[in-house]
């Protein structure tokens, strides 16, 4: 594996190999945390950070640990940067922290985390390793985000609600009333809504693909020259 | 003489879809009937609103799917959907509630499962559930019977009964409203239950299962006991539901004590009770499909609405509980095929891994 594309890596982590629409991986923190913006925003990073993380470590020595112990050496690994970006949020988010609660230590068992060393950080050198880790988790947040803001939205009525518990009293106001004061639709905020709603989405994005694949296919097929000859005689094969 | 050629099935069924869901309209009518004249006018509203927001999402999703809009409309399943819906909903509910359940049953529990005849849950019941954890306050306040409000006070007219579903001005529900009687049994902790019975208002008026609503739940055994007889249905789902439900209740009641969970009576004749045995458990998309299946589908129905209502944290339980066994329709029925003609047997679930077993036995 020498010839890296990186327009390859960034398209598998954001699109085409998206870890929570198309692998359909990590989907207990994103239907658990994902209830408002702030909430999704806070675990993606977090997610992302020990993502690139691991993915670098795991490059790193990949020519030292033999295939026998590889897993535990991975879940070592991931389990080491997670406890760093879980005390980081203690000692600089702690309200986010707590609000959190048990989904920042389960990074650890995210499948993205461990899919992504086993299948291309211990197959490729460390830059291109930071790379797919962070475009991997940059995919995953991204998801994220858009889950927590649609379910923010409807099931709260606010965008952007509580953001300064990430970004410091700066950000307060930044919360925006979508609907009216008394507004609720609670299912969205419960999990059936995320269920729902990441169905929707995956469904959104299977028929953008779809889409896709028409309009290239209809390119390329080009009308064909020359005269045609109606056949009159034998089988069609 | 030529002889025809004709491929089976050769037996056609006297009723069409559109037959079959007119008469189930027509057998609502008793119960409807019960709950505008104990509850006013509220359920008739409810209905009115729904049907309009079900033929409306489903002709647009319909025509969406490119399909044949009038077919699909004039089958009547949406308004038996939405009519259903209007009938489990609290009269005098604001309008905004009915049209949120009844578009996401049409649209997300009928529409995106693969429309009719192919939805795993019953879209009445979903459309019910999302509005009851959406909407807890909404939802569970209904108004009081008209036999048991104040003396001189009556329930709101039609024309006050819109302005409070359509919000127009402040008027409150809240005057005519009060918990349901199951509610109300639920919370009667460290009260016998015949103290109860003589200090709750709703069980004054209404020995057997709370003013009014024992009416309302004859009103939809009358009904159903007309579908039976029009064979719109068999009886193996509800009689099933209603005997294991009767069999619950009698076994954990110990004669009246604080801690009883209410005796037989008030768990056939109050909630959504009768509406559910007759109108929801023998929805023939969603339930299993063979008699023996049927009877299990309805018993373990039965079980699971004794036991939400009587340890569950909400009130009244057969959406919860229907919903539960219509996830576990197709196993029942993966167990219930019945004996095919010309066989011998019937053939089991695992009957292809006995087979394919015993031939490997004769083999050898």
């Amino acid at each position: 594996m020498s010839d890296i594309s990186y327009r390859e890596i960034t398209r598998n982590g954001l699109w085409d190999n998206n870890p929570a629409l198309v692998q359909l991986l990590g989907l207990c923190p994103l239907l658990a945390v994902t209830g408002s913006v702030v909430n999704a925003l806070g675990l993606g990073l977090a997610t992302l950070v020990v993502l690139a993380g691991s993915n670098a470590t795991v490059s790193l020595i990949r020519h030292r640990v033999t295939d026998a112990v590889r897993i535990p050496a991975f879940v070592m690994i991931i389990a080491t940067f997670t406890t760093c970006t879980e005390m980081l949020m203690k000692a600089y988010t702690y309200e986010l922290y707590q609000i959190l609660g048990i989904f920042i230590p389960l990074i650890v068992t995210n499948c993205t985390i461990l899919g992504r060393a086993e299948a291309f950080a211990s197959k490729n050198s460390i830059v291109p390793a930071i790379a797919d880790g962070v475009l991997m988790g940059a995919g995953f947040g991204a998801v994220l985000l858009v889950l927590g803001a649609i379910r923010e939205v409807l099931g709260s009525g606010t965008l952007f609600a509580n953001m300064d518990l990430l970004f410091g009293p700066a950000a307060a106001d930044w919360s925006l009333q979508i609907f009216g004061e008394g507004y609720g639709f609670l299912v969205a905020i419960l999990p059936p809504g995320a269920f729902l709603i990441t169905g929707l989405l995956i469904a959104m994005k299977n028929a953008i693909d779809a889409r896709a694949k028409l309009k290239r296919d209809a390119l390329k097929a080009k009308p064909v020259k020359g005269a045609k000859r109606v056949r009159t005689t034998g089988s069609v094969q | 003489m030529a002889l025809q050629r004709i491929t089976s099935p050769h037996m056609h069924a006297a009723q069409t879809t559109q037959r079959v869901m007119q008469l189930l309209l027509l057998a609502t009518v008793p119960g409807l009937i019960a709950l505008s004249w104990h509850f006013g006018w509220g359920s008739l509203i409810n209905i009115a609103i729904a049907s309009v927001t079900a033929l409306v999402c489903e002709a647009s999703i319909v025509a969406l799917r490119k399909r044949p809009v009038w077919f699909y409309l004039h089958d009547c399943s949406a308004l038996v959907t939405a009519v259903l819906i209007g009938l489990a909903l609290p009269p005098l509910v604001p309008w905004w509630v009915v049209v949120v359940g009844t578009a996401f049953a049409i649209i997300i529990a009928k529409h995106l499962y693969g429309g009719m005849g192919y939805n795993p849950f019953n879209p009445a019941m979903v459309g019910y559930v999302v509005l009851l954890i959406s909407f807890p306050i909404e939802m569970t306040t209904w108004p009081v019977a008209q036999s048991i409000l104040p003396e001189g006070k009556v329930l709101p007219g039609l024309g006050e009964s819109l302005q409070i579903v359509f919000q127009f001005s402040g008027t409150a529900i809240d005057g005519y409203t009060a918990a349901t009687p199951l509610d109300s049994f639920k919370h009667s902790s460290g009260l016998l239950v015949e103290q109860f019975y003589d200090q709750n208002v709703w069980f004054v008026n209404g020995r057997w299962a709370g003013a009014g609503w024992e009416w309302v739940n004859l009103g939809f055994f009358a009904g159903g006991c007309f579908l039976l007889y029009q064979r719109v249905f068999t009886w193996h789902a509800p009689v099933a539901m209603l005997t294991t439900l009767t069999i619950m209740a009698w076994l954990n009641y110990d004669g009246g004590s604080s801690g009883s969970h209410g005796p037989a009576t008030l768990h056939l004749l109050s909630g959504a009770t009768m509406l559910g045995a007759f109108f929801i458990v023998t929805d023939p998309v969603t339930s299993a499909v063979s008699n023996r299946g049927r009877l299990i589908y309805g018993a373990l129905t039965g079980i699971l609405i004794f036991v939400i209502r009587a340890w569950g944290n909400y009130p009244d339980a057969v959406a919860f509980a229907v919903l539960l066994m219509n996830f576990a329709a197709p196993f029942i029925d993966y167990y219930t095929l019945p004996r095919t003609y010309g066989h011998d047997k019937r053939n089991r679930g695992t009957a292809t891994l006995d087979a394919s077993k015993q031939d490997t036995a004769k083999k050898d």
